[in-house]
């Protein structure tokens, strides 16, 4: 039995059945199909999270200039509060809300008598105290349950206080993941924010869609990307703000950096004002290097060829030396890593970079196209649950549709390796043999750490714990442990900092009590003196 | 930062900003992890338990286990029975815990799902127990939460046999596993045999080994808690925490009960001491007097540094009132008291303490938030802060030391390691109160008044 059958055996036969699709073994030449963003199984310890924590926490909280208003009991809103670390920063004309949290903090009464009167209340307190130029409503789970209307509210206030407020249904049922909650806020931003700016198209423009900001990484993106000469239109949606996303449909080429959560706007942006996309990763210096180059042969310009080209001799010479060192220290290590329905892709070939082999992957909440590729797309089949996540769909706007590719122009690209609108997922990079699970749990986790025995661990928060005190070193790559940026070429060095140091640090080698291996008794064998 | 706070404060009756109290189900997800070999299992959609387990696993820096019945839309609409039968067999067949604890979500309470029914029904393996409480995240807060469900356990548990143990039951309120290992050892000094429940200590704080396990040492046994109904005497400590479940076992169980403050402080652990003292018939030993002269050493040598201070003081309502207790034995002046947690009672509380030092000016406030509080001290500040991490923000921006107490501290380490309660609790309180401020006087004097001796 090889370890993927040795844990799946241990299930009860329903579990087994269920589980059985979830969980594969890369296998050669073959195409390796996985059953992902179905529902959870109840009782199993799923790492997942909610619709409204995709919605809310995900995409909506690091747009800095909106308040966004939980409407429903305190909790949701506390535990998305300054907690997920998107980076922002205000300035004189920008407000930053990222240090707040507003609630309605639903009481019974609420829930038995209606909630839409003290979301009103709490709309007209904000505005008083606060004057923002956005206001975001996020329901969650018993506000669709009470049929309030958000959506009503919002309207009526917009029209009141003559600022833009939108209302988003992403109750936490919803569903089977936070990957709902993306699509949810996809879908408002689309319809309500983005095309409502008038701002002048710049040269070598882009928007840099589905970057968080997590620990810094926008920023040592877009540090890498202004240096080259490229004009940031929006960042989706990490550092961002409604001010910026108004003129997203302004750019020239939209960067895809997390597929997952923010795909739909790429997409309906490509249908909408033919805005083009590409899959970019700015993690790891394989990924760096194609995503500029790429960008590079898009816009076509020798200047901004040369400049690109200097700019990653530059960057890259920085932090050759530091990288070879911590890579003498790391080479030959294997890993295991679990993160969101992208990151898991984007750090395998910093890893392979470092001489770190990934012998365990897989997303919590990714969908087959985020393993298979979009080839995939077409034959998936929406379900009961997926059916419950609003799908819209977007007409081409002719005063701004822009075409800005001709079809020689989008062949030669196609040959040159720039593949528009293409994402091929995690396959495209993970070595066969490799085990692969999807919305992996507790059990499986434990299960694994004994029989592969990783030499470090990647996921959150909920599993770092246990993890360690396996005896495995592990590192959160939804929070960085609160260190980062990971992004970029520096970001490449400080991640090769924190992984050695968590392998190396001096206490590991002191977790035995020295009695626990030397005998109580001193002396001699009887006899042999 | 907090720059958009302004100092002219409104009036809010809808608005809760920056709140200092979370919902229900977290708390009652931390008294079940209290319990040995319990799994915590959260009936409504798994973004409750992701965000619960998240929570406590920031705070305690050691694995939160619970389970969820990942409710979907179907379920939301049709109920969720079939889930939470589904979970507890898989609970059982995959985590083989030998007690699970269901506590509810606002969005299983909303829709009326009939807990005792489904529990009732489920299939539960032979020698396992399944019990559960009510925890609607739209009343009250993690405390009333926490509450539920240390009553939750004595309702399907306790149960007076008619022949008393001679124990003392113990509540010990809403505090981290090194409270529990602190009032443990005092009871124990007293030669006072004791049930405490919850007991976090030995799970939330469980040693690093190599060897993971899933149920660590700690938490109350099952066996433990159906004694409970035997004791002589319940010790209800923390008023606004422990009363309830007190009174409950009193009612099922006719187990009398006092209630006292948490042992926060000299004269609050004084109370403690002295009701063990009462119960055990055993002599104050001088293990304990000693601690407690150490305490009064140190308060009196050091009362220069924290005389006339102002304090604000912000967190669980018991844990607010202890902590406003020892400032004030400190001659300190607790200028603000606010807890996120309503309850008139906090209020009533803070005034017989006010009254009994003789203070006048301080303000005490239940259902508040940070964001008034953080107003108040615009308007008129204080010289130290105390409460979880969540005030950090406005102790940067009104540039006020904080020193951090209670839950949830989320930034730091080993809190949760150390008591606040007890003599040996006072004494590190008041190291900590000590060094924020005397730090900020290293910080902030000029050159030339730097002193060398303090």
């Amino acid at each position: 039995m090889d370890s993927r059958e040795k844990i799946l055996d241990k299930y009860s036969s329903k579990v087994y059945k269920n589980r059985k699709e979830h969980v594969i073994t890369i296998e050669e030449g073959e195409p390796n199909v996985i059953q992902a963003d179905t529902r959870a199984i109840p009782g199993i310890m799923t790492n997942r999270g909610c619709c409204y924590a995709g919605c809310k926490g995900v995409v909506l909280s690091p747009l800095k200039d909106v308040a966004i208003i939980t409407h429903g009991p305190i909790g949701c809103g506390y535990y998305t509060w300054g907690t997920r670390r998107h980076k922002a920063k205000g300035d004189e004309n920008t407000q930053s809300f990222g240090e707040y949290c507003f609630s309605t903090d639903m009481q019974e009464t609420d829930i038995v008598f209606g909630g839409e009167k003290k979301l009103k209340k709490a709309i007209k307190e904000v505005v008083e105290i606060f004057k923002p130029n956005c206001i975001m409503i996020c329901s969650t789970c018993p506000v669709g349950l009470i049929g309030d209307d958000i959506h009503a509210v919002a309207a009526e206030a917009e029209e009141l206080y003559g600022i833009k407020i939108l209302a988003f249904s992403c109750e936490g049922y919803k569903g089977v993941s936070q990957s709902g909650g993306h699509h949810i806020a996809n879908n408002g931003l689309m319809r309500s924010v983005i095309g409502t700016g008038d701002a002048e198209p710049m040269k070598y423009s882009v928007n840099l869609l589905g970057e968080y900001n997590i620990g810094g990484d926008g920023w040592e993106t877009e540090r890498v990307l202004k240096r080259i000469g490229y004009n940031v239109v929006s960042v989706m949606t990490g550092d961002g703000s409604y001010a910026e996303l108004k003129n997203a449909h302004t750019a020239d080429l939209n960067l895809v950096q997390c597929h997952r959560s923010i795909n739909y706007i790429a997409e309906m942006m490509k249908t909408k004002y033919g805005i083009d996309w590409i899959k970019v990763n700015f993690i790891g210096l394989d990924g760096i290097k194609k995503s500029l180059r790429d960008m590079a042969l898009f816009f076509n310009d020798p200047d901004l060829i040369a400049r690109t080209e200097a700019v990653i001799a530059d960057e890259e010479e920085e932090i050759a030396e530091g990288m070879a060192h911590y890579k003498t220290r790391l080479e030959g290590k294997t890993a295991a890593i679990y993160v969101g329905g992208s990151r898991t892709h984007h750090y395998i070939n910093l890893l392979k970079t470092l001489g770190v082999e990934v012998v365990l992957a897989g997303y919590e909440f990714g969908h087959r196209d985020d393993y298979e590729g979009r080839d995939v797309l077409p034959s998936i089949k929406r379900d009961a649950d997926s059916k419950n996540v609003e799908s819209i769909t977007v007409e081409k706007d002719p005063e701004n549709f822009k075409s800005i590719l001709t079809p020689e122009r989008l062949e030669e690209l196609n040959n040159a390796g720039v593949h528009l609108e293409e994402y091929n997922g995690l396959w495209s990079d993970i070595n066969d043999n490799t085990v692969v699970t999807d919305d992996y749990n507790h059990f499986e986790t434990e299960e694994f750490l004994k029989l592969l025995k990783p030499d470090i661990f990647f996921s959150g928060i909920k599993d770092k714990f246990l993890i360690q005190k396996s005896g495995v070193p592990s590192r959160q790559l939804h929070s960085y442990d609160y260190a980062g940026p990971y992004a970029g070429f520096r970001g490449a060095l400080n991640f090769a900092k924190d992984i050695t140091m968590a392998i190396y640090t001096p206490a590991w080698n002191l977790v035995e009590a020295p009695w626990k291996n030397t005998p109580t008794l001193e002396g001699s064998l009887g006899g042999t003196e | 930062m907090l720059d958009l706070t302004p100092k002219e404060q409104s009036e809010r009756s809808a608005l809760r900003i920056n709140p200092i109290k979370t919902c229900q189900p977290v708390g009652a997800m931390y008294a079940a992890l209290g319990v040995h070999a319990c799994m915590p299992h959260s009936h409504g959609s798994q973004g409750c338990c992701s965000f619960h387990r998240m929570f406590l696993t920031r705070h305690f820096k050691d694995p939160a286990i619970a389970s969820s019945s990942s409710f979907t839309e179907g379920a939301s609409v049709f109920g969720g029975g079939a889930n939470l039968k589904t979970a507890i067999k898989n609970i059982f067949d995959i985590y083989d815990p030998e007690i699970i604890a269901v506590h509810t979500t606002c969005l299983s309470e909303t829709i009326g799902d009939d807990l005792v029914g489904y529990i009732n029904d489920a299939k539960i393996p032979e020698g396992k127990i399944v019990v559960h409480t009510n925890t609607p995240s739209y009343v009250g807060s993690h405390i009333t939460g926490y509450y539920n469900m240390i009553t939750g356990f004595i309702k399907y548990l306790a149960e007076a046999t008619g022949e008393k143990n001679n124990k003392l039951a113990l509540f010990p309120g809403f505090v981290n596993p090194g409270d529990m290992r602190e009032m443990k050892r005092l009871m124990t000094i007293m030669g006072v045999e004791y049930i405490m429940l919850p007991d976090t200590s030995g799970v939330m704080d469980a040693p690093m080994t190599g060897s993971y396990n899933m149920y660590p040492k700690g938490g109350t046994t099952v066996s433990d808690i159906k004694d409970l109904g035997n004791c002589e005497l319940t010790l209800a400590l923390g008023e606004l925490t422990s009363e309830f479940p007190a009174n409950f076992l009193e009612k099922k169980c006719k187990v009398p009960y006092k209630t006292l403050p948490l042992p926060i402080g000299v004269e609050n652990t004084d109370a403690f001491v002295m009701a063990l003292n009462h119960f055990s018939k055993n002599e104050v030993p001088y293990e304990i007097e000693e601690e407690r002269g150490q305490l009064m050493d140190i308060l009196l040598d050091s009362h220069q540094y924290t005389y006339n201070k102002s304090v604000a003081i912000y967190g669980d309502p018991d844990t607010v009132l202890g902590m406003a207790e020892i400032t004030m034995e400190m001659g300190m002046i607790p200028k603000y008291l606010v807890t996120g947690t309503p309850g008139k009672i906090f209020e009533e509380k803070a005034k017989i303490l006010f009254d009994k030092f003789g203070i006048e000016g301080c303000v005490a406030k239940s259902a508040a938030d940070l964001f008034e509080l953080h107003q108040w001290i615009k308007n008129d500040s204080v010289d130290l802060l105390i409460g979880g991490t969540h005030g950090k923000y406005v102790a940067r921006a009104e540039d006020i030391p904080l020193v951090r107490v209670g839950f949830p501290i989320i930034d730091r380490y080993v809190h949760s390691y150390l008591p606040i309660v007890g003599y040996k609790g006072a004494i590190r309180l008041a190291e900590l109160i000590l060094n924020a401020l005397m730090d900020r006087q290293d910080r902030d004097c000029e050159d030339e008044d730097m002193e060398m001796v303090m």
